[in-house]
């Protein structure tokens, strides 16, 4: 009796000196900007990843703010002051490159990509948006598709049009729209989703190669095909709502859902928004089509988590990055962001009617990046194109806005 | 603090940041590039947003101020009368300066939405909605071509020396008068015969008063016209009643009374109003960045742009640059003020 006793004294002591060891130990700090709506996405993330390393504390550091701009700043401060966290959110590709890579702050994962199997994985066209300079820099957690147009099913059939094809066709139903009263066919919200509407007619005006030259420097901001494109653009805006830029993307979706106005370019985070806070059904309550121009292209934008040199618990945050990329934790974590996943091999019967479509639509299409989310631009030159595009408004000169878009990617180094 | 402000001018003169592998690299090669920047923010192809943020800031200083003076002005002139609750008023108008510009700039948005608060306003009286765009309009008026900058600036000195000449040669001074006058034809000569061929720009670029300012000015004023009223009424409390009696008894009405007697016993405490609402209006940040955000460029202001610019694009040499442009502009307001209490503080000793 008192021998078991001692027995299991002891038992106990060892026990808690073995967690306490571990947890000593084992440490791990992850820098997002997830909260509120999004918190339970990377929660579920967080919770498997306790599951499989126990003992690890997590430090879930949030900063929020819409697309990360506050978190962006604070994470500048704690690059610059030599503490990074261990592994950092990022949206995939330039934005991570252009401002991180470049400086020489990261940790290449080209080995892991190959360890993990995730080179056959993801699409080969993401690996390309991913990597620079021989070495792969951030692993995709989820991806948000930009090219959607929102519309009102219901509405469209009282107004008696379908869903154009490409642009042209979209100013031709604009003007008939407009011949019965709908005073903004089109609607905008402030300056970023303006961008993301020129994102989509250059995509569907150059067609998905010529999306990619324009990136690689092989094509001119001021070759021809481009002004053009922004000749479309200015008529596309002449579509538009007059009061877009006091308008915030969820209220810009509020008059698709009201039947102010006929059409909306937006991310597909669009359809969380009509589903979960407007309560209304897929295809009957809205519904959607890629941009006009855009078929059979998918403009994607994803976040992703990199590993910046010096982080202080190096082999919990490679623990993070495997998780983050693998099957289990893509579809533990996006069908709670309402994203899919950039793996093509999930489990869809865990995701919703936009998502599947979304998701079948990654398979099978030619992807490209975008330029207002962080894909294909670094942010030297997305955070200046606002202006350009502002200026582009009150000038309606393509000729000049095309210019002074070819000054910037030089300045920002794009193609080089 | 003047380490900072002399870190920052020299940063200002370098190439940080306009090379992005070099921006946040660990040992950054950092090049001198004199006033490359200052030219590039005047004269550069992609900083006309910045150009039309100076022309914003005057327009809102100058509104501003003058809302600011006027409102507060005529509040003071009230509750100098003694109304019933005096107090009372004198609370109400001074609480909104208890608020930070944050929260202003929050409430001021809702209300100066397009469908929102004060465009729904009419419809209380039967009227139709108003559809104004408070802080959404694009159209501006008062346009100037920027390449015009130049000749509009030396215009204008000119025109002022010329005043100052004319009032020189009322008070007798002579050398005052032909130095001022002298200076003023040399600068209106410059304007008109080199000035016009002085191209800044390659192509005309139109600036002006954007509309979209003006719900940013309601609100500033709203928020600041309590404090100017505080002012003017302490001003006002001061005047000692036997010079109000002495103007009645010299049969002054009352307008004549203000006229001759108080606003001119005002004019010190008009002067610092200005000084202090000139510098919070140079400054101005979060009012704008609450009522408009940061990426509306119709409503911005050098400072978002210096944020944005250094915090976002990596650009810090630029940002600087904006920066100190902005401390030259405060230190515009500043000086004389300081060195005009210098030397009345000098005259009293």
């Amino acid at each position: 009796m008192n021998r078991i006793q001692i027995k299991k004294a002891l038992l106990i002591a060892a026990a808690l000196a073995a967690t306490s060891s571990a947890a000593a130990a084992g440490k791990l700090e992850i820098f997002s900007w997830w909260s509120g709506d999004e918190a339970p996405a990377l929660d579920a993330l967080v919770k498997l990843y306790k599951q499989k390393n126990p003992g690890v504390t997590v430090d879930n550091a949030t900063v929020s703010g819409g697309a990360g701009t506050n978190a962006k700043a604070v994470l500048k401060t704690r690059m610059l002051g030599g503490t990074p966290p261990d592994s950092f959110q990022v949206h995939a590709g330039q934005e991570l490159i252009g401002t991180w890579v470049v400086a020489n702050r990261m940790e290449d994962l080209s080995s892991l990509f190959k360890s993990e199997g995730w080179t056959k994985v993801f699409p080969q066209d993401v690996i390309a948006l991913l990597s620079s300079k021989g070495g792969i820099w951030s692993v995709p957690v989820n991806v948000h598709r930009s090219n959607v147009m929102w519309y009102n099913p219901a509405k469209l059939k009282a107004w008696g049009v379908t869903p154009p094809k490409t642009w042209n066709e979209f100013l031709t139903t604009c003007a008939k729209l407009k011949a019965k009263g709908v005073a903004a066919p089109l609607v905008v919200g402030e300056n970023w989703t303006q961008q993301h509407l020129w994102e989509n007619v250059m995509i569907g005006t150059l067609g998905s190669q010529g999306w990619k030259d324009l990136w690689a420097g092989k094509l001119k901001f001021t070759d021809p095909k481009v002004v053009a494109g922004f000749t479309t653009f200015g008529k596309v805006m002449d579509c538009a709502n007059k009061d877009a830029s006091g308008l915030s993307w969820q209220q810009a979706s509020d008059r698709i859902a009201d039947g102010t106005s006929a059409f909306n370019v937006m991310g597909d985070w669009a359809a969380g928004y009509f589903t979960t806070t407007k309560k209304l059904a897929p295809n009957t309550g809205f519904g959607w089509t890629t941009a006009p121009g855009t078929s059979g292209t998918f403009v994607m934008l994803a976040d992703s988590f990199g590993l910046p040199k010096g982080a202080k618990d190096r082999a919990e945050a490679i623990n993070w990055l495997k998780l983050a990329g693998s099957k289990q934790g893509q579809d533990a974590f996006n069908p709670l962001k309402g994203s899919i996943a950039a793996r093509t091999d999930s489990d869809l019967s865990k995701y919703n009617t936009y998502s599947k479509s979304a998701a079948a639509d990654w398979k099978k299409n030619k992807i490209v990046g975008s330029m207002v989310h962080g894909a294909v631009a670094p942010e030297s030159f997305t955070s200046a194109f606002g202006a350009i595009i502002d200026q582009f408004g009150a000038s309606k000169n393509a000729q000049g806005a095309a210019a002074a878009a070819q000054q910037l990617a030089d300045r920002s180094g794009i193609g080089k | 603090m003047y380490v900072f402000i002399g870190r920052t001018m020299y940063v200002s003169l370098t190439d940080w940041g306009n090379d992005p592998a070099q921006a946040l690299a660990l040992n950054p090669v950092i090049r001198w590039v004199g006033l490359a920047n200052y030219q590039d923010l005047f004269t550069g192809f992609l900083q006309g947003r910045f150009r039309q943020e100076l022309v914003n800031t005057i327009f809102f200083t100058l509104f501003f101020i003058l809302g600011c003076l006027g409102l507060g002005l005529g509040l003071a002139l009230i509750l100098d009368r003694n109304p019933r609750g005096e107090g009372l008023w004198r609370t109400i108008f001074l609480f909104p300066m208890s608020l930070s510009f944050i929260v202003t700039g929050t409430i001021w948005r809702w209300m100066l939405q397009p469908q929102g608060g004060l465009n729904q306003f009419p419809t209380v009286l039967g009227l139709p909605a108003g559809s104004f765009g408070w802080l959404s309009s694009t159209d501006s008026i008062w346009k100037f071509d920027w390449n015009k900058l130049p000749l509009l600036t030396a215009s204008v000195v000119a025109l002022v020396l010329v005043w100052l000449a004319v009032r020189a040669v009322r008070a007798g001074d002579r050398t005052r008068a032909v130095v001022a006058g002298l200076c003023a034809a040399l600068l209106l000569g410059w304007a008109l015969l080199v000035a016009p061929n002085l191209k800044l720009l390659p192509a005309p670029e139109a600036h002006g008063f954007n509309l979209a300012l003006i719900g940013i000015i309601v609100a500033a004023v709203w928020q600041m016209s309590g404090y100017t009223m505080a002012l003017y009424l302490a001003g006002l409390r001061g005047i000692p009643e036997e010079l109000r009696e002495a103007a009645r008894v010299d049969g002054a009405s009352d307008f004549g009374m203000y006229r001759h007697v108080i606003f001119p016993l005002l004019a010190p405490i008009t002067l610092s109003a200005m000084i202090i609402l000139g510098h919070i209006s140079l400054k101005i940040f979060d009012l704008v960045y609450a009522m408009a955000g940061p990426d509306n460029t119709y409503t911005s202001v050098p400072a978002l742009n210096m944020y944005l610019t250094s915090f976002r694009q990596n650009q810090f040499a630029l940002g600087a640059a904006i920066g100190t442009i902005l401390l030259i502009l405060v230190a515009f307001v500043i000086v004389p003020y300081l060195s005009s209490s210098f030397r009345s503080e000098e005259g009293h000793a």
